[in-house]
């Protein structure tokens, strides 16, 4: 699995150069960047549906993230509580690295799934819901309760969007 | 057990962007950079060396697949950060017309 740990380190030199690039759009790009690399791995991990689909939506929030920063930039200010802030930080990401490391433990290791719930969608699911696609079986047939959450979610969001980003308030009488 | 622990790295790198940064749109990244490493983790788990993609085709016998249900949960899992980075974003913009800028330490301003 070469491909997977090469795809990786791509992705983590994409981040940090998204995360400490001056400039706003090329730290956008490189995000974008990251997203390609996971439709790659995607693909190597045997998921052509979430490959396509991580696709689209890195195209599209590349779009999104770069109207929200076209022509708006900020220089770099090192004010303020800077080394507390730094190393509070630092702290906090090391802890959450080390109790991470305990829950792993209990992972299986790579290659080896443990497929106690989908054995049975895949053996039933081209006779029970009739799809070739067993992804598509679980999400459309298996789960639907999940999509319907997340089509709540969408409109959910969509609702945040037009609120925030009305121009006209209400009328002050 | 490496792919695990790189994944674990490419998540932290977004967790101190997220909690360090002080331009909003650096946030927005940080937050963007998180949800790949845990949609990466959960494919990550459901691999099965020498499995094949779960799709099945007329012409051939596939004896081993890999786990789909995690690639069902991630399939539902991207579309939502979609919304949310729209989300961020329109709430990002909406600052920048307010305030004139990125900078949180600068936005302090709770009235209406």
């Amino acid at each position: 699995m070469i491909e997977i740990h090469l795809l990786l380190l791509f992705m983590i030199a994409a981040a940090v150069i998204a995360v400490e690039a001056k400039d706003l759009l090329s730290s956008v790009i490189a995000v974008g960047a990251v997203g390609i690399g996971l439709s790659l791995s995607f693909l190597v991990l045997k998921a052509p549906d979430l490959a396509i689909m991580q696709l689209v939506v890195e195209i599209l929030s590349l779009i999104i993230l770069i109207r929200g920063t076209i022509r708006r930039d900020l220089p770099f200010s090192a004010s303020g509580r800077w080394y507390f802030n730094t190393i509070t930080t630092v702290c906090f990401v090391i802890v959450f690295i080390g109790l991470a490391l305990l829950t792993f433990r209990s992972l299986p290791d790579l290659g080896n799934a443990t497929m106690r719930v989908s054995k049975a969608y895949i053996a039933e699911g081209m006779l029970r819901t009739g799809a070739k696609n067993i992804v598509a079986a679980i999400t459309l047939n298996y789960r639907a309760y999940d999509t319907l959450g997340e089509a709540t979610m969408i409109f959910a969001a969509v609702i945040g969007v037009l609120v925030i980003a009305r121009k006209t308030g209400k009328k002050e009488k | 057990m490496t792919a695990y622990i790189l994944c674990l790295v490419l998540f932290s790198i977004g967790l101190y962007c997220a909690l360090r940064k002080r331009n909003v749109v650096k946030i927005i990244i940080g937050i963007g950079i998180m949800e790949y490493a845990a949609n990466f983790l959960f494919v990550l788990i459901g691999y099965r060396s020498g499995g094949r993609s779960p799709i099945y085709a007329n012409d051939q016998v596939i004896k081993s697949m890999v786990d789909p249900l995690p690639q069902a949960v991630v399939a539902v899992a991207i579309v939502l950060n979609l919304s949310v980075t729209l989300l961020l974003v329109a709430i990002a913009i909406k600052l920048y017309e307010k305030y004139g800028t990125f900078d949180i330490t600068k936005i302090n301003d709770l009235k209406g």
